[in-house]
């Protein structure tokens, strides 16, 4: 049994808990405060495995990023802010040059943590989750919400219900309902959502579900008498599998239902059965174990013994994917900060900030590392930390996601002054002069 | 007014669903006056040992099931051994801090065992309308609701003729009312606990099965023990027709209140709607609609 595993494991933790692991002085360190125990276990092991096996592909294909050894050493968080903000201290001075990059894998420690890395210096990656108007790095110099932010991802949402319905104009009239987990969170895409129905004329009614969302019996009844032509899922978790259930307990068709990346991995559609068989969801990632950087991972990792994940079946899985991505964005900024810091040297964080804010992951680059079409291209700068914006819907055939668009780009024409907006809004409560990125290089 | 009486029945039907969890609770309570707030991780841990004999040793369901059944029971008898044995006689706020360690332990070594993986169960029965009450009255009422509200009943029917026709629940029923009584007249209290963990086990099991082939296998489950507590404050915590009857009410009125009072007061009220109810009806009647009204020499 697992426990064997675990307990072998405890075991050699505790031998090793008198002696704190030592970090050559050539290494990259990179903390990670993941999440392995406790409700949002599923997500925390499958990203963070994909994370740790990409580092470990990177040192075992390439001996490293230019001969710097990636080290790493993970702390628990169990999803909790004041146990990701001990992590965060727990491991920000340790390695020779400190963390190089936090990845909190939550937007609770992710808004916990912006003040604090902000004055240590240590970059945050909030990739696809955190604060949206993080986007405007003028304000955010050390919070990087990459790829995708949720606004952005609204808008291709509602492009990608257009091109459904024949076109953006094809819009006006129909009726639209937002089911969305009762947090800061769910709630973060009820103003995009707004402007876009007054600038598309149609309706939308937000419905919300009470954490952990276990029970929707009655948000569904309200769909079922809205009769709207599409639903959006933005849940989390549980609320996932029982909305689907419940969409099939009224008879929604569930190919009108259209999720967030949150909703959209093989732990959301699985526990719902038959009931999610033509889900539609947002991802700034695809699933699938046939992309030369998995199978990479298979050869250079998982045939020698090292690879990350108890169950080898989640490799290619949206969650594990997605820690891949984490992987691959890790590595290519420490790779451009080196370029101009100095090759085949441990980076600071400040240096790694540079590095973020210099990515720039063009198509030619992402056939190189073996992910086309895995993950989209993305260009950072000063002003655009996410860099990309643009997402893939996938359909759920009730065993495994099928891509059905290609990259659908966000409406920036509505997202970029709202990030704007917010973003100043922030400068002026927290007293900040936000960056002139016309002087940063 | 079709529209009413499918929020009802759904409601109702939901309320069934935590009226099992409820179960679990009142039969330990009723025995031992422990608030055993480790019966959602119970739920938890059993649904997952089920689902997972199943699914990583390919075990046929009934033996998965009895398994899983032994394995409650193990954990009941190791729980009186080891964690209520030592506090006899100690306050009751003592035992219900035990079980909230209890509660960890068992959370952290479902997921030692079984993995963190959030699993599915597919007990057979579709979650889907029945089709002609759909199309006669077009009321949307699923099979697999019906399915659970049958299970409840039978559950309770089941518990009831063990409580009231075995000599087993005899003496259950007279160590819940005088545990000094019951020992004196040779009752022996660790066995009687160690068989009502064993039950708690079983109705945490039947619980787990059905929330599990509903939402899926995970660590989630751990929260429906929540939907219990405004349950158990309605019905009592030593009545097991209360637990019945307060989940159906909490289940109707949790339904109702979200459809047509939600909307004005901005939705998501279900999480707390039933709390206010339960604590509304505490002033009324603090030992609940089916409790024993105790009365304390000062």
């Amino acid at each position: 049994m697992k426990l064997k595993k675990t307990v072998i494991t405890g075991l050699a933790i505790a031998a090793t808990l008198g002696a704190a692991p030592a970090f050559s002085a050539g290494e990259q360190f990179i903390g990670l405060t993941s999440y392995r125990v406790g409700p949002y276990a599923a997500g925390g092991s499958g990203i963070f495995g994909g994370l740790i096996d990409y580092m470990s592909l990177v040192n075992a294909r390439d001996g490293g990023i230019n001969g710097v050894k990636l080290v790493w050493e993970e702390c628990e968080t169990e999803y909790n802010n004041a146990r990701g903000v001990e992590c965060y201290e727990r491991l920000k001075t340790k390695g020779p040059t400190g963390n190089t990059v936090v990845h909190p894998l939550s937007t609770g420690i992710t808004y916990s943590l912006i003040d604090k890395a902000t004055a240590d210096k240590i970059p945050i990656i909030s990739l696809g989750y955190g604060r949206t108007d993080a986007t405007d790095g003028s304000v955010f110099p050390y919070v990087f919400p990459l790829v995708t932010n949720y606004w952005s991802q609204n808008t291709a949402k509602i492009k990608f219900i257009g091109m459904k319905e024949g076109g953006m104009d094809k819009l006006k009239g129909k009726k639209i309902v937002n089911i969305y987990h009762d947090s800061a969170y769910g709630k973060e895409t009820i103003p995009v959502l707004d402007v876009q129905a007054k600038k598309y004329g149609f309706s939308v009614t937000h419905v919300p579900v009470a954490h952990p969302g276990n029970e929707q019996q009655s948000q569904w009844l309200q769909v079922r008498q809205i009769k709207p032509d599409w639903v959006i899922l933005r849940g989390w978790g549980v609320m996932n599998p029982t909305a689907l259930k419940s969409a099939a307990k009224i008879g929604f068709p569930r190919e009108k239902i259209v999720g967030v990346w949150w909703s959209g991995a093989e732990e959301d559609t699985i526990p719902a059965g038959s009931a999610a068989k033509g889900f539609i969801a947002a991802g700034f990632n695809v699933a699938g174990a046939n992309y030369p950087v998995i199978k990479d991972i298979q050869k250079f990792v998982y045939a020698k013994g090292n690879g990350n994940m108890e169950d080898k079946s989640r490799v290619g899985s949206v969650y594990y994917n997605r820690g891949v991505v984490h992987g691959i964005l890790t590595v290519e900024a420490i790779r451009t900060a080196q370029e101009k810091f100095g090759k085949g040297k441990p980076i600071t964080g400040e240096q790694m900030r540079w590095g973020i804010e210099h990515l720039n992951v063009d198509a030619k680059k992402l056939k190189a590392l073996g992910a086309e079409g895995f993950m989209p291209d993305l260009k950072v700068t000063c002003s655009d930390h996410e860099g990309s914006g643009k997402v893939k819907f996938q359909q759920w055939d009730g065993k495994k996601w099928n891509v059905i668009t290609d990259w659908i780009d966000a409406d920036q024409s509505i997202v970029r002054p709202m990030i704007e907006e917010s973003a100043a809004k922030y400068a002026k409560e927290k007293g900040i002069k936000p960056r002139d990125c016309s002087k940063e290089s | 007014m079709q529209f009413f009486f499918e929020v009802l029945i759904g409601g109702l039907l939901s309320g069934v669903m935590y009226s099992l969890v409820a179960l679990g609770f009142v039969l330990i309570y009723k025995a031992s006056g422990v608030f055993n707030f480790a019966q959602g991780a119970m739920v938890f841990f059993a649904a997952l040992t089920f689902v997972g004999l199943m699914q990583d040793y390919n075990l046929p369901f009934w033996l998965a099931m009895l398994v899983a059944l032994g394995a409650m029971v193990m954990l009941g008898i190791l729980t009186e051994r080891i964690v209520l044995r030592p506090l006899v006689n100690q306050p009751p706020i003592t035992l219900f801090m035990a079980t909230i360690g209890l509660t960890f332990f068992i959370e952290g070594m479902a997921q030692g065992f079984w993995g963190a993986n959030v699993r599915g169960l597919d007990l057979g029965i579709e979650d889907v309308p029945i089709e002609w009450l759909a199309e006669r009255y077009g009321i949307f009422t699923s099979k697999f609701d019906i399915f659970s509200a049958a299970i409840a009943g039978i559950l309770v029917a089941v518990l009831a003729i063990f409580f009231q026709r075995t000599k087993v629940g005899r003496a259950l029923r007279a160590v819940a009312d005088d545990h000094q009584a019951a020992l004196a007249v040779g009752i022996p209290l660790q066995q009687i606990w160690r068989i009502v963990w064993g039950v708690a086990g079983f109705v945490a099991l039947v619980a787990g099965m059905l929330w599990g082939a509903r939402n899926g296998v995970q660590f989630a489950l751990t929260f429906v023990a929540l939907k219990a507590l405004p349950v158990l404050i309605l019905g009592g915590f030593e009545s097991i027709p209360g637990a019945i009857v307060g989940g159906l009410i909490i289940g109707a009125s949790e339904k109702l209140a979200e459809v047509y009072i939600g909307p004005f007061v901005g939705g998501g009220i279900e999480s707390w709607f039933p709390y206010v109810l339960a604590l509304l009806f505490l002033l009324v009647r603090p030992e609940g609609l089916f409790g024993e009204k105790h009365i304390d020499r000062v």
